[in-house]
């Protein structure tokens, strides 16, 4: 039996904000089913006890001197906004209710 | 004249300006642009500006760095200020960079020429330069062959003599391998060594910048240049920058080389392929290194530790393309929700989407502890196996891939035997170390790399080793017979 389904990948889509096309989805069920079926070789390693490496090279955490200083441009930011109004970046209406 | 060391020469003798050498790589580039596909984006203008105040320099001797009015191409997922960067996806097609990566401010530092961008599996994932918008990059040796990845174009470019020198990026192996594909030396620094600020993140705790060039001296003035701390980037190592050439003294006496007894089964790698890297151990034997048998126990669940660590950061980092500040953003959408669906489906390509599927599924609620926390903590153990290793050894030989560059389109389908290729490269990432990929010879006409592994904040002995086998041979010195 399979481990991945299509309810999983659907599922994972959804939290991945990603919409697949059926055959999308075929293929994902398929390839993520092959990908975690090698990845289940790490379930042979006894791992009780062991820490988890997020970094290969642990260094404290710098600090810096919590500082004003300038940031981009707001023009020059605003060069790759798909569609901007003034100063900001629009996007869809977020909060349903009122027209205004 | 295509090595950088020869320009270099040429431009302190007054034989060739920088403009001349500029000129002639946006040509070369355009020449092999139909044929290879290398070079995906050209600042022809900018660059030839910069080359004229090279030139200047030189007339009132005020040499910057080697790398002075010297030509190279950037990898597509390094930001220069005013210039697109792409990373090879639809969903950056149309950015322009707000701000210059520290590399890029470098390398301006440096004098050296940025001629364009090179091209790239997307987002940096993959292993053959095929998930590309603009299509694959083809190997100079073989043009039905893959040039390797996900920093093929870099690779290609210096194979083909469009550049002298190129930088990449190496996640799980994307500048050794397509060095070792291509003939080219090619080097992944330790981890934090070169700012990643500026970089496009794919996998925050494994993404390191490094060169691409003909030889190991050339690889150790590209990095005294690129690398040192850097405020902007939390894990850059607050350590001073050795000057790495000054190791290079061509002695390996006293030098033990360790041989990874799991990396020479001829299971999976092509024969001769080990039989070339065992030759090439035994000219730094007979120079004076001793050579021990070594093990790294844990190489069996490299690959899969690799994919699950990579996925999981690179569908954390990839969250940020959500078609509302820049990037592309889908047409006609009536909702937020909708807008981030249909921008990110339409944008990414289908082994992005494969990688963030598999990530986000290794990180939500159930699966977290069975895959990802398990992928961490046998990462601690790959890294136990190389500090254990490291006490028996100075550096570590091995083949760069298994085998030679396959052919394009061969692994398209096959997303587990594609990512098996990265067996010996992806634990230099996950343990945080130095490795670089020489080549050694050439299997029926392919290039073949020795990969060579040093301790972490040690890239002078690793270069030591590796600028010493290139004294006492001339693979590097092969070129493409098409293409040179």
């Amino acid at each position: 039996m399979s481990r991945i389904t299509r309810e999983d990948v659907e599922r994972t889509a959804a939290l991945a904000r990603l919409q697949l096309r059926e055959q999308e989805i075929e293929a994902m069920t398929r390839d993520l089913d092959r990908i975690l079926d090698h990845a289940d070789l790490l379930q042979q390693l006894e791992t009780e006890g062991i820490e988890p490496t997020a970094h290969a090279i642990p260094l404290p955490t710098p600090t810096r001197e919590d500082r004003a200083c300038s940031g981009i441009d707001p023009e020059l930011a605003l060069r790759n906004a798909p569609e901007r109004q003034g100063s900001a970046f629009v996007v869809p209406k977020v909060i349903e209710g009122q027209e205004s | 004249m295509e090595t950088l060391e020869a320009q270099r020469v040429g431009l302190d003798a007054g034989d060739v300006s920088s403009r001349e050498l500029v000129t002639r790589a946006v040509a070369r580039a355009r020449e092999l642009a139909d044929r290879l596909n290398a070079v995906v984006g050209l600042r022809e203008e900018a660059a030839c500006a910069e080359a004229a105040e090279a030139d200047e320099r030189h007339v009132r001797g005020q040499l910057r760095s080697p790398l002075d009015g010297i030509p190279l191409v950037l990898k597509d997922n390094m930001v220069q200020c005013g210039e697109p960067t792409t990373c090879a996806s639809r969903i950056l097609e149309n950015f322009v960079s707000p701000y210059d990566s520290t590399v890029v401010e470098r390398l301006r530092s440096a004098g050296a020429v940025i001629i364009g961008r090179a091209n790239m599996d997307e987002f940096a994932m993959g292993s053959s330069t095929e998930h590309s918008i603009f299509g694959p990059s083809r190997n100079p040796w073989d043009t039905d062959r893959t040039c390797g990845g996900s920093s093929g174009g870099p690779a290609v470019a210096v194979a083909a003599g469009i550049t002298p020198f190129a930088l990449g990026s190496d996640t799980g192996g994307s500048i050794r391998q397509p060095a070792s594909f291509t003939g080219v030396v090619g080097m992944k620094p330790t981890y934090g060594r070169v700012s990643r600020w500026g970089l496009v993140a794919f996998a925050s705790s494994l993404d390191q910048i490094g060169p691409f060039a003909h030889s190991v001296r050339e690889c150790a003035w590209i990095l005294r240049e690129i690398a040192g701390h850097d405020r902007r980037d939390s894990t850059s190592l607050p350590f001073p920058v050795p000057d790495f050439a000054e190791a290079l003294t061509g002695d390996v006496s006293g030098l033990t080389i360790g041989l990874p007894r799991e990396y020479f089964v001829e299971q999976g790698a092509d024969p001769e392929v080990l039989a070339l890297v065992r030759a090439g151990v035994a000219e730094l034997e007979s120079a004076g290194a001793k050579v021990v048998e070594i093990s790294l126990p844990h190489t069996g669940y490299v690959v899969a530790t690799y994919y699950l660590v990579a996925t999981a950061e690179a569908s954390s980092n990839l969250a940020r393309y959500d078609g509302a500040r820049y990037g592309r953003r889908a047409s006609g959408v009536t909702n937020l929700e909708q807008m981030y669906r249909r921008s990110r489906s339409e944008g990414f390509g289908a082994e992005v989407k494969r990688r963030i599927l598999l990530g986000t599924y290794v990180l939500s609620a159930g699966y977290f502890d069975a895959y990802y926390r398990k992928a961490q903590q046998v990462r601690t153990l790959v890294r136990g196996d190389f500090e254990r290793a490291f006490e028996e050894c100075d550096v570590i030989a091995t083949p760069t891939c298994p085998e030679v560059a396959f052919e394009i389109g061969a692994k398209t389908d096959d997303p587990v035997s594609m990512y098996l290729g990265d067996i010996y490269t992806v634990s230099a990432n996950l343990a945080g170390l130095p490795g670089i990929s020489l080549p050694c010879g050439l299997v029926r006409g392919m290039p073949v790399g020795m990969q060579m592994l040093g301790r972490a904040m040690d890239e002078n002995t690793l270069l030591r080793a590796a600028d010493a086998f290139q004294r006492r041979t001339d693979h590097h010195a092969r070129r493409p017979p098409e293409f040179s």
